[in-house]
């Protein structure tokens, strides 16, 4: 049995098509993934995203148990609102999943993390918490909806007037209170827009109100090609437990200038990474997908995601291979039995609406 | 609501086939399957001259999200691909049964064609196979 989210009456009466997505069945598009994704590129739209989960992690050990759980230092957030992306290790050096920890206050964070990982992750953190002084509280109570695009704060501060001060001054990666909803300045598109948490039982009005304003709803079709573009990691796809964030183009979210110990420290400390993440782009006619053989003169790899990018009207991908391949090389990738040609690009390859490859595309 | 129009003969692999006066036989994707597939953003036709049996994987439609081959309905030769649908892809999810993407020249119609589903039949098997 698919689990649903508060939204999901609104998804069916709005003729989008449902697919199954970590346990959850939630909308794919709602007629056109395409169009969805130049919304979003263009103007706003917006993804029920209330299927992630949000955990928050309370008492006076919360900063120094979150330093210990995760990767990244949550001691660079010194003002409450302000947002981190994290992974969590395991002994291994392997991710467990990755996330955003919101600082919220002393003793107070909320972190949220993905929905097909979330009861282990949970489980996790609480045998990383035993004996600490702090409480984790699922926040199975919250609607989450991301909306997204350059259009998307203005919208948001027109569907919801309370919201515009907020909507007006909050910086990027920061969050704030409107009430019992936090508005955080953040997302999965490469475009400016809000991730807002707020009550379940006043989901369908807020996408109601959204709607009016304009904001077109988009399914996770879309939200996969923006994130894409936007050279940002899959969980599960571009890494996971067998996969250091080393070699997931996840070193910057890796903070070992701290002296504090984390989980997985001393296993990528040993390390010595040989492959790395880079983008492709398919100069040949095609499709990249996950999973694709990549040959470079350095040696092989393997693509970990791959589409169609709809704003640039190439197949572009992420692909793990030799970390002395580099931008600019060629390298050839198997898509159904032919090998064909991509040129390794830096990532992302669109930001705030712009393609940032265009030297790569000639 | 999936549309099968009357007048189509239907394969089970979601191909439609239209006979022409000519004796030819225009092939496209069938309406459920452009939407089972999503938007489309590549094509790889079959050549044109190029002998095809009944069955065979002869093109390539690429959606956002997954290859899906083309089986030949009909045994034959390519006669034309309809390479104009390469700057328009969009036309396949918006009308499937104008798009047509390749015209076959049958050598066993007589045989092949009694094979194919009608619209009714093909309709229930799309049902099953939601």
């Amino acid at each position: 049995m698919l689990k649903t989210t508060v939204l999901h009456p609104v998804h069916r009466e709005a003729g989008a098509k449902l697919v199954e997505f970590g346990g959850w069945e939630m909308p794919l598009h709602y007629g056109s993934q395409i169009e969805e994704h130049h919304a979003v590129r263009r103007s706003a739209g917006m993804f029920d995203v209330s299927h992630m989960r949000a955990v928050e992690v309370l008492g006076a050990d919360a900063q120094a148990f979150l330093r210990a759980a995760l990767a990244n230092d949550v001691a660079k957030l010194r003002d409450p609102g302000r947002a981190l992306y994290s992974c969590m290790l395991n002994e291994r050096g392997g991710v467990v999943d990755d996330l955003i920890v919101y600082f919220l206050g002393d003793g107070t964070y909320r972190i949220v993390v993905n929905a097909g990982t979330a009861d282990k992750d949970v489980g996790w953190l609480a045998r990383l918490a035993a004996g600490r002084a702090v409480s984790l509280v699922e926040r199975t109570d919250l609607a989450m909806i991301a909306v997204q695009g350059p259009e998307a704060r203005s919208c948001a501060g027109q569907a919801f007037p309370g919201l515009q001060a907020v909507a007006e001054t909050l910086r990027p990666f920061s969050a704030a209170f409107h009430r019992d909803w936090l508005v955080a300045r953040t997302g999965y598109t490469g475009e400016d827009g809000f991730e807002i948490m707020l009550p379940g039982p006043l989901a369908t009005l807020a996408w109601a109100a959204l709607a009016r304003a304009g904001v077109r709803p988009c399914g996770l079709g879309a939200r996969d090609t923006l994130r894409l573009e936007a050279g940002m990691n899959l969980y599960g796809q571009d890494m996971d437990e067998d996969t250091s964030p080393l070699e997931a183009g996840l070193a910057w979210t890796i903070d070992l200038k701290s002296p504090r110990d984390f989980v997985g420290r001393a296993a990528l400390e040993g390390a010595s990474p040989t492959l790395a993440l880079r983008g492709l782009v398919l100069r040949d006619p095609g499709v990249l997908r996950s999973h694709q053989r990549v040959r470079a003169a350095q040696g092989d790899g393997l693509t970990t995601s791959g589409t169609f990018s709809p704003t640039l009207g190439r197949s572009i991908a992420l692909a793990r291979v030799p970390a002395a391949v580099e931008s600019g090389d060629t390298v050839a990738v198997e898509i159904r039995g032919k090998w064909l040609t991509a040129l390794v690009a830096p990532y992302p390859f669109v930001r705030h609406g712009q393609s940032r490859v265009d030297a790569y595309l000639k | 609501m999936i549309k099968t129009p009357q007048e189509l003969k239907y394969a089970k692999t979601h191909e439609w086939v239209r006979q022409e006066a000519d004796g030819t036989a225009v092939v496209g994707i069938t309406d459920f399957a452009q939407e089972a597939l999503g938007d489309i953003v590549f094509l790889e036709l079959p050549e044109v001259g190029r002998k095809v049996k009944a069955g065979e994987a002869c093109a390539v439609v690429e959606s956002v999200k997954a290859a899906s081959d083309i089986y030949a309905p009909l045994s034959g030769e390519i006669v034309a691909a309809n390479s104009d649908l390469a700057d328009a892809l969009e036309r396949v999810n918006q009308d499937a049964y104008a798009a047509w993407l390749f015209k076959v020249k049958p050598s066993n119609a007589a045989a092949e064609l009694g094979g194919l589903l009608d619209a009714a039949g093909y309709a229930a098997a799309a049902d099953a196979a939601k």
